[in-house]
């Protein structure tokens, strides 16, 4: 359904049916805030005074949430609203090209609503659908795939003829798996209820003891021991214990979770169920990124049909006093909420701003109470560990890095997709698998993850050497590495939360230099700042995204130093503009345009 | 806080032994011993907010926020070297350009942290290029004025007015470099509002936000707080 542009008053009664869905709680804001713009398309300011009054906020405490969201709208915007994925491996697929020819079809400016408020067309950060797209979100709901010159024309008809997007060619919405490499977790889904049966068996202690044995370590990129952490939670006093389920996978370049929650989610709502037996929660919550929209039904059908099968609700699997049941919270784009004590602000319906650590969340979480949080990876890899045993998956990979890891490969290679293999297995070894040729650079981990060239691919993808999210971006030789990482800082500074000073205002001078530097307008001043903002950042910022906001551009400058150099105008200081252009108004004016109208020696 | 410093508890700032009380962090326990250390968001009247990052130091190697790492016994704090105050120049020279600084005709002047603090870490220039944002001024209310362009989002007015005055004028808006200051009222407006020139918000502003109307110059500059004394020999608290 594409929502209409009803006033907020003409929708009042929608807005008290939401509000009575909820209970009068202040920590249900954002998904109320989420549901109401899906039925009216925006959030307007007599409806953000209503909610406020009926959850005991205040309006500008409201309007301090909805203006936190990149997928919220405190102004109206387009019946049609057209988000471009702007991951670097969407721009590689052409996904500028489209977007262009798509404004061009509509007469509308990327970033406005079109004057008669049909549609507006922007970016957005990466949708995770890096290995088919280019891709798009529309109406924060939909996601179309695979994007050619053909789809975007016929798109534009439809549009223009108001077509309800659930009406449009069923194939544009494929999402497709891609699994290229299975192993452990990607394999044959356990039977529902299996890895459960096996820890009730063994009891919360054995449990615990098998995911230690297992040596598993955290799949969201920190790395932290899992046994560790569940005890550590575990321990915290508190009256009652959370597990949350982190799919907030916003890194660009990285999509497995995505196809966990399709194919795999049963293993992880089971480990999610292994955990409140071992912590004994009564309460999980599945944050769902706000991309992810499209999985929501299919997820509560999941969850639905496992209450049935008594593998969640009250006496699980007819044990007296396992009580247990899962929430799922959709987020509303916002990158840093993937990070844990964010991701518990906006479970709280507050502003996705990173908490101050300690206390970290096992000891005072979700409402203060004791909370487990882990990544979707980590909940399936827990499942599998509670059925088969921690032996057995510390038999796999290394020492330090046992197990499996999925890898989501994308860019410049044959076979897009998801690949898994034992921790340990070197960079060449996914490339040749995926048919990468003449590969200039890897992304692992995403932007804030590492860049590795040509002579660090027989290094090994493990905790101990080159560790990762998830996310592997292949560029062949005929990309630009600058170009690359510049793509990147955009990310950050679009990302950043802005709450501390070196992120909010070191990531927008970071676009700032790298913006000047292509623009043909640099020096090697320049360089010497950006290095100044690198070492900055890297030491000085709240959390993890402005610390590692520098990463694509040190590596780059390290290892692809010419992209940077041939961009330089001089080594000596370079203004940010170009004189003579700016004169060219006063040209205009004055009808001008002979050589004494130029500054000397640009003309 | 607890008063019960335990003579056995210390920690070392910039190589001098420092006790501390259970609970305290590195900022609070260094403050309490009169030592100071650049801060902008802090105040010893409210929590921890840890968004400025001027307090940062080294400590045991690894750069921390002062006023929210905890002090534990052992550590060592690195504050007072070049590489810290070069490293807060920088992050004062972001403030200066994020948003619209005056100095010389601002009536804060003299009276303003951020100026001081700048005065303090040797700061000479903006080194970075101006952001020169658009941030009207809210001359609403009849006794106090918001001038949003000196704004660097402390929270301390949001924090003064919801934990001291029970009023919660104030809330933060936008992300990113579009993050700012919310007033709560239909209009955004701060006349609007329940504010009063009594309120501890309307005296918690480090920079020259908030300010009480017909009052900018009783003090002349140079005879102001900061005029006098830099803020390195000042306590914490002195009036302003």
């Amino acid at each position: 359904m594409c929502p209409n542009r009803q006033s907020s008053l003409a929708a009042a009664p929608e807005l008290q049916r939401l509000l009575a869905r909820y209970p009068p709680d202040p920590h249900a804001l954002l998904q109320i805030l989420r549901e109401l713009q899906a039925l009216q398309g925006w959030l307007a300011p007599d409806a953000l005074g209503q909610v406020a009054s009926e959850l005991g906020l205040t309006l500008a405490q409201v309007q301090g949430v909805a203006g936190f969201y990149r997928f919220l709208h405190t102004r109206p915007v387009g019946a049609y609203r057209v988000l471009f994925s702007d991951n670097v491996t969407d721009r590689l697929l052409g996904s500028e090209a489209l977007l262009a020819d798509l404004c061009q079809r509509l007469g509308v400016v990327p970033g406005q609503l079109s004057f008669d408020g049909l549609v507006s067309v922007e970016r957005t950060s990466c949708t995770g659908l890096c290995d088919q797209g280019p891709a798009l979100l529309i109406n924060h709901h939909q996601v179309l795939t695979r994007l050619d010159p053909a789809r975007v024309a016929h798109m534009a008809e439809l549009i223009r003829a108001r077509v309800p997007v659930p009406q449009w060619p069923a194939a544009w919405f494929e999402v497709q798996d891609n699994i290229r490499r299975a192993d452990v977790l990607l394999g044959a889904p356990c039977a529902p209820g299996a890895a459960l049966t096996q820890s009730l068996a063994r009891g919360a202690d054995a449990t615990l003891a098998e995911i230690k044995r297992s040596n598993l370590r955290g799949r969201g990129g920190a790395g932290f021991a899992t046994g560790l952490k569940w005890e550590l939670c575990r321990q915290a006093p508190g009256t009652e214990h959370i597990v949350v389920c982190n799919a907030d996978e916003g890194e660009p370049g990285t999509f497995k979770d995505r196809v966990l929650l399709s194919r795999q989610a049963d293993a992880v709502f089971e480990g999610m169920t292994v955990a409140a037996h071992v912590l004994g929660a009564r309460r999980g919550f599945l944050y769902l990124r706000g991309e992810y929209r499209f999985l929501l039904e299919p997820l509560q059908a999941v969850l639905q049909r496992r209450r049935a099968e008594q593998l969640l609700g009250t006496h699980i699997l007819g044990q007296a006093g396992f009580d247990f049941d899962i929430a799922i919270h959709v987020g509303a784009g916002a990158y840093v909420c993937g990070e844990e004590s964010a991701l518990i602000e906006s479970l709280e319906g507050k502003r996705g701003t990173p908490r101050i650590r300690p206390p970290f969340p096992a000891e005072h979480g979700y409402l203060g109470h004791p909370t487990l949080v882990n990544n979707v990876e980590t909940f399936c890899a827990v499942a599998h560990i509670a059925q088969h045993g921690g032996a057995l998956w510390a038999g796999i990979g290394t020492p330090k890095s046992t197990g499996t890891k999925i890898h989501s490969v994308s860019g410049d290679c044959a076979r897009p997709g998801l690949y898994e293999y034992p921790l340990g297995t070197p960079v060449s070894r996914l490339l040749a698998d995926c048919g990468a040729r003449d590969t200039q650079a890897v992304q692992v981990g995403g932007p804030s993850g590492v860049c590795l060239a040509a002579d660090e691919f027989e290094r090994r993808i493990a905790f101990e050497d080159v560790p990762t999210a998830g996310a592997f971006m292949v560029f062949d030789r005929s990309r630009d590495m600058f170009e690359v990482a510049r793509g990147f800082a955009h990310f950050f500074a679009h990302e950043s939360c802005g709450f501390c000073t070196p992120c909010r205002v070191g990531t927008a001078l970071l676009v700032k230099r790298m913006d000047k530097l292509a623009g043909g307008h640099g020096s090697r001043d320049d360089l010497d700042v950006l290095f100044e903002l690198d070492r900055l950042l890297h030491s000085t910022t709240h959390c993890g995204l402005g610390a590692s906001a520098c990463n694509p551009l040190r590596d780059t400058v390290l290892k692809f130093r010419p992209a940077y150099e041939q961009r330089l105008q001089s080594l000596d200081f370079e203004p940010g503009f170009d004189l003579d252009a700016e004169l060219s108004i006063a040209r205009r004016m004055t009808g001008r345009d002979d050589a004494a109208a130029h500054l000397e020696n640009r003309t | 806080m607890t008063d019960d410093v335990s003579p056995t508890q210390s920690f070392s700032l910039d190589g001098d032994d420092l006790p501390f009380a259970s609970g305290e962090t590195i900022l609070q326990a260094a403050t309490r011993a009169g030592r100071y250390i650049p801060h902008l968001c802090w105040h010893p009247d409210f929590a921890a907010h840890g968004s400025c990052r001027i307090c940062s130091v080294k400590v045991n190697g690894r750069v921390g926020a002062a006023c929210t790492v905890q002090a534990a016994a052992g550590l060592e704090v690195e504050s007072n070297t070049p590489e810290m105050n070069r490293q807060r120049k920088t992050l004062l020279q972001m403030l200066f350009v994020e948003g619209n600084h005056f100095c010389p005709s601002c009536e804060k002047s003299g009276n303003c942290l951020l100026q001081a603090t700048a005065y303090q870490m040797g700061m000479e220039g903006p080194h970075f290029e101006e952001f020169y944002p658009n941030r009207p001024v809210d001359a609403s209310h009849p006794d106090i004025l918001l001038d949003f362009n000196r704004c660097i989002l402390c929270e301390l007015c949001v924090r003064a007015s919801r934990e001291a005055d029970g009023k919660n004028i104030f809330a933060i808006g936008g992300h990113g470099m579009g993050t700012h200051l919310l007033v709560n009222s239909a209009s955004g407006q701060l006349g609007d509002t329940a504010m009063s020139l009594d309120d501890r918000a309307a005296h918690i502003c480090p920079v020259g936000v908030i300010l009480p109307k017909r009052r900018g110059f009783v003090i002349p500059i140079g005879q102001r707080r900061f005029d006098l004394k830099p803020v390195s020999q000042q306590r914490e608290g002195d009036a302003t």
